[in-house]
């Protein structure tokens, strides 16, 4: 087993007691995944239990659609087939875009270096003893990114009727669009772009193929995918700045702080 | 543009050692190498250093400068401040052999282990038809020059000596990626990559992208795809269900699982 | 051999002094470049017991730095390109002076050694049917090189290398050898020491192949590695072989000149293949001006007839940028010293304003690696600098053209180290392909005379193996002499200004005092610190191989008295016919510290072959 000095200061490595010599400043990385990623999860578990102000026509908030539990009138356009779910109705729902980004390729890394240090930068020593990566429970479930991705895309399909929705009306009168709208269109464009651009929706349009030349079709959208995923960090942070955006509008507008701001 | 560069070079063996002070005239357009060139040719004549090409393309002369990862002959002295101290070390994932030279035979004994590319007969013609988007993947790892630079710095096997006989690590998921995506090999290496490669222990933190000196895309286009390859033939429900019905990806025909 | 160290094959542990270590084979192929892999790879094949010997790790030979790509009629581009084509280009590239039968059997096995690699797993780019695409380079007809962008050595080397693991051949890296032992006529072993611990190995083995490369390292300006310090061609010669073609170096017309640091990098041909020229400081297309009489009939005359020729090469004649690169390299050189040359002192080469970003990054990728972070220079927007830089020995051991056995029983010779082959000048991509075909032939014969043998093995002789351990140690020995870096750099300088791209006889006979005055100084020379991983040292040795190339080169310069090819005379600027039916050999002299002189004829080519020569 692991012993303490089986690291860059084992017996037969060069014998340098510091953990890392590097003299640029790496702890920048993970100390803002850390803060950024921590306040997230703070904002979004409160708002997800709070189980109230998600909805204010005729904006709903992402992080409770589809409103498939007990929820207020007019948030739920599927139905209520949880009815009876005493608690809040984001906890039925937000498990599908939070298993997605927990085993998102992109997310793994950033959580890695930031939470579990493994390892906190590029040359810079773990503090673990032990190491198994990906190879055993619960770990190993980040294998199963792409039943997650399947459900994202049903999510982000959702959204953008969501977001459809929001050209009304607080009446329901169609070919309006407020400051509302506009911060959920955003937020669709980023989700998709996010969804899309994943390593696991880039395999399956394309990359799992040996021969692309017998595959001209899947083989235009593996190159488009593969453009946009070189950008998937990138994407991962805005759409998570922009959830968390278009939800704190509509906090705001259904505990009436602040009016909807209408452009026509 | 000549000035004088304060150095720190790690001397020493296995029975120990330390950072070395030298302080050595450089100019302008030189490479750390160059600088260690001259502290060999001018103070320290047994300096061990090991460079080929000098060039970048034979991936020799890896080691760390300021604590990163680097091909010493690329690192060139105008990225730094000329005040600054530059400190090389060895590479910190292998055994120290002497100086800034360490014994890479991890990387030599892991190549040995890879079941090697297996074509099918040639055409009628003798010759083998390919199209260039189906060989553009392996091509983009095969300009891999080994200097072990990801080995080096990925934590898996620089953070824990234990995991060296399991893991094969970023080089070699390379060679699985391309040989996978080899349009023509045999072999289907999916099991292989999982087990005795040890693909499950990369936790993807992109650190072997970061260093390679040659910008292939290690992460993004070998080993994630890989994972997914893994995926394909161990955790997706629709895979396994279409194999069962008898609806199956007929890319992948004319493989034997190794 | 339970305890072999992996990677090394050291027996035994880096701290332990005294004893030495064997090892007994059939065939020992020294260097691992892509004609020692292939050797090794034949003589396995040939059920012989190989090890490879190198000086450095597996897969960093020189073979990576090769650029273009691998000459081979495949006829996947001009069906109308065969054998016969290419080996009427390289004979005329070698100015008549290469021994035919080597060009002969190189044009006709290239393509299947070609696709033997791709048996391998070599993934070279594609043409749109899907064959082997093939490019373009000074002094080939066609399109004739099989090449992976501007990378083709490092996927030669690696896919070669991969083939050795998994054949499993023995691999000794970082292994240095320094004495061939012999018994009697005939090759016994080898003597060396693993650069790691510093401790001796002998090798018993009564086949040897030599496959250590070239001389550059004796040139100040040159693209060539450290390993590059002749150590085969001072083997042979040692050994009792002779070398032949040694004052033929070929000037690479492309390297780079600034920043100082990477002087003499090299710059592939590819570049002018794909669309570059050259201009010199006024923007002018030179080399329109430089078209020797040999190559009017097939260059063009004009820029318009040059540029059509990349499109449309039945009905124009080639760019002057493709001639032969001793032509180009001379042009440059003169250019420069007439005043033309950039502020680095080179001259421009530009495919900046002649191709699109997206197709020099395309084809070029390494060359715009290269540009972009050594010298700042976005080759894809600006003009690279470039000069001559030494890039290439045609000469080397004398060998059989058909087995590449040397004049001593056992001892063969591949790749750069051998000679005849490229005559007088190599042509670009020539020398992969001449890796490929000799090396493969190279160890079938290895390998066929050593089981020959039976169990009537040359022996190796202790005293030998002393001897070779005591010369070993000599720097060691003396204290306060000069360190070795120092005699290098000087002798570098001293090969660069008066054995280099031209020269004279009156710079040759100085060259050639220098150099005994160099020999006397690395005498007396001693070096620091002990034997484990010290490369001052390890200079030490290599120097001894250095000093004795540098001669033979010098010598056979300064007894050519014309200009072909890769030498050239101030004194004697033209062609002379009487030189050209001869060979200049040299020997090890009776007291072993010099080389001897001696003109040879050239072998005569049969009749069938040389009616490809009539027709002009």
């Amino acid at each position: 087993m692991a012993s303490t000095d089986a690291g860059v200061t084992g017996p037969t490595r060069a014998s340098i007691d510091d953990k890392t010599l590097r003299t640029d400043r790496w702890w920048i990385y993970p100390l803002t995944t850390f803060v950024v990623f921590t306040a997230f999860v703070v904002y979004a578990t409160i708002r997800a239990f709070m189980g109230r102000d998600y909805y204010a026509a005729p904006y709903l908030s992402p992080f409770y659609s589809p409103c498939l539990g007990d929820c207020v009138e007019g948030a739920s356009d599927f139905g209520q087939p949880f009815g009876w779910f005493p608690l809040s109705a984001a906890l039925i729902i937000l498990i599908f875009p939070l298993g997605f980004r927990l085993t998102c390729y992109y997310y793994r890394k950033a959580y890695y270096r930031a939470f579990w240090l493994s390892p906190p930068a590029c040359a810079v020593a773990e503090p673990h003893k032990g190491y198994s990566g990906e190879t055993r429970f619960p770990l190993i479930l980040q294998n199963i990114h792409r039943w997650f991705w399947y459900t994202a895309v049903l999510v982000a399909l959702v959204l953008s009727f969501d977001t459809v929705l929001a050209f009304r009306n607080e009446d329901k009168e169609w070919g309006h669009m407020g400051l509302g709208t506009l911060l959920m269109l955003v937020n669709i464009v980023f989700i998709w772009l996010y969804t899309l651009s994943c390593h696991s929706c880039r395999h399956i349009v394309g990359g799992r193929l040996r021969h692309f030349s017998k595959h001209p079709v899947r083989y235009r959208m593996w190159t488009w995918v593969s453009r946009l995923n070189t950008r998937h960090a990138a994407y991962a942070w805005i759409s998570l700045f922009s959830v968390a955006i278009v939800d704190f509008y509509v906090y705001l507008l259904a505990t009436g702080t602040i009016d909807d701001v209408r452009f026509f | 543009m000549a000035y004088d560069l304060n150095m720190r070079l790690w001397r020493g063996d296995q029975d120990g050692g330390e950072l070395a002070d030298y302080t050595v005239e450089v100019s302008e357009g030189e490479v750390v190498l160059d600088a260690i060139h001259r502290v060999q040719a001018t103070q320290a004549g047994d300096l061990a250093v090991r460079w080929n090409c000098k060039a970048g393309k034979c991936g020799s002369c890896s080691a760390e400068v300021n604590g990163r990862p680097r091909l010493l002959c690329m690192t060139r002295l105008s990225d730094f401040d000329p005040t600054e101290t530059i400190t090389v070390t060895p590479m910190r994932t292998f055994p120290v052999i002497r100086d800034l030279v360490t014994d890479v035979s991890y990387n030599y004994e892991k190549a040995r282990e890879l079941p090697s590319f297996a074509p099918p007969p040639r055409d009628a013609d003798g010759k083998r038809r390919m199209a260039q988007i189906d060989v553009e993947r392996g091509q983009e790892f095969r300009k891999c020059i080994e200097c072990f630079l990801c080995q080096n710095t990925c934590h898996v096997v620089r953070d824990h000596e234990d995991n060296k006989p399991a893991f094969a690590g970023p080089r070699f998921f390379l060679r699985y990626a391309e040989l996978d995506m080899h349009p023509l090999d045999t072999h289907d290496r999916r099991q292989l990559a999982q087990g005795a490669a040890g693909i499950g222990m990369c936790n993807i933190t992109k650190c072997c992208t970061e260093v390679c000196p040659e910008h292939i895309k290690i992460t993004d286009n070998a080993i994630i795809p890989m994972k997914e390859r893994v995926a394909d033939r161990k955790y997706d429900p629709l895979v396994w269900l279409g194999n069962k019905i008898g609806i199956r990806n007929k890319d992948n025909d004319g493989r034997s699982e190794l | 051999m339970s305890d072999r160290h992996p990677m090394t094959g050291n027996e035994m542990s880096g701290s332990e002094r005294g004893g030495l270590e064997r090892h007994s084979y059939d065939v020992v192929v020294i260097g691992a470049g892509g004609a020692g892999l292939r050797a090794a790879i034949a003589a396995h094949d040939a059920g012989a017991r190989t090890a490879i010997v190198c000086k450095s790790l597996l897969g960093k030979a020189h073979t990576v730095m090769a650029e273009g790509g691998i000459a081979a009629a495949m006829g996947n581009r001009w069906p109308e390109d065969n054998w016969e084509v290419h080996f009427r280009d390289t004979m005329r590239g070698g100015k008549m002076l290469n021994n035919w039968r080597m060009a002969q059997l190189h044009a006709q096995e290239a393509p299947e050694r070609v696709q033997e690699l791709e048996d391998w797993g070599a993934l070279f780019d594609r043409t749109e049917d899907g064959l082997i695409s093939q490019r373009d380079f000074g002094g080939h007809r066609y399109a004739r090189l099989a090449h992976v962008g501007d990378r083709t050595g490092l996927e030669m080397i690696r896919t070669l290398q991969q083939r050795a693991v998994a054949l499993g051949i023995d691999v000794f890296m970082e292994c240095t050898v320094t004495e061939l032992l012999k018994e009697g006529g005939s090759i016994s072993g080898a003597f060396g020491y693993w650069r790691e611990t510093g401790r001796f190995v002998v090798f018993d083995a009564p086949s040897v192949v030599l496959a250590t490369g070239g001389i550059g390292k004796s040139f100040k300006v040159t693209s060539n590695s450290w390993e590059y310090t002749g150590d085969g061609h001072a083997l042979a010669l040692r050994a009792g072989a002779s070398l032949i073609n040694m004052e033929f170096v070929q000037f690479h017309p492309t390297g780079m000149v600034w920043p100082p640091s990477v002087k003499g990098l090299l710059v592939t041909e590819s570049v002018r293949g794909d669309g570059g020229i050259l201009k010199n400081s006024e923007g002018k297309r030179f080399m329109f001006d430089y078209i020797p009489e040999f190559f009017k009939a097939e260059t063009a005359d004009t820029e318009e007839e040059a540029d059509r020729w990349y499109d449309d090469k039945k009905n124009n004649r080639r760019p002057p940028e493709l001639l032969p690169r001793d032509e180009v390299a001379r042009a440059i050189n003169s250019e420069i010293k007439a005043g033309r040359g950039t502020p680095h002192g080179g001259i421009y080469l530009d495919i900046a304003s002649r191709r699109s970003p997206e197709y020099i990054r395309k084809r070029l990728p390494s060359m715009y690696h290269q540009f972009k972070e050594l010298a700042d220079v976005d080759i894809t927007q600006e003009p690279m600098e470039i000069g001559p830089t030494c890039h290439y020995v045609m000469g080397g051991v004398e060998v059989d053209a058909d087995t590449e056995l040397s004049g001593v029983t056992g001892l063969y010779a591949v790749g750069e180290c051998s000679g005849g082959m490229h005559g007088s000048n190599r042509l670009g991509g020539n020398s992969l392909s001449d890796l490929l075909v000799f090396g493969r032939r190279a160890g079938e014969a290895a390998a066929s005379y050593a089981e020959g043998l039976g169990g009537q093995r040359p022996s190796v002789s202790e005293d030998d193996v002393k001897a070779a351990e005591q010369a070993a140690l000599a720097p060691f020995e003396s204290e306060g002499g000069e360190n070795p870096y120092s005699i290098q750099q000087d002798l570098q300088q001293s090969m660069n200004d008066l054995v280099g791209i031209i020269r004279t006889g009156q710079e040759l006979s100085r060259s050639l005092e220098e150099i005994e005055a160099f020999k006397g100084r690395a005498g007396k020379l001693s070096v620091e610190g002990h034997r484990q991983y010290n490369p001052g040292w390890h200079l030490a040795l290599d120097l001894r191989n250095m000093l004795l190339v540098s001669e033979c080169i010098a010598k056979a310069a300064l007894a050519r008295e014309e200009s072909r090819g890769g030498h050239t005379r101030d004194d004697f600027p033209m062609t002379s016919d009487s030189w050209g039916t001869k060979n200049l050999v040299l020997r090890l002299n009776a007291a072993g510290d010099g080389v001897d002189l001696a003109e040879q004829p050239l072998p005569v080519m049969p009749e069938d072959l040389q009616t490809y020569f009539e027709s002009k």
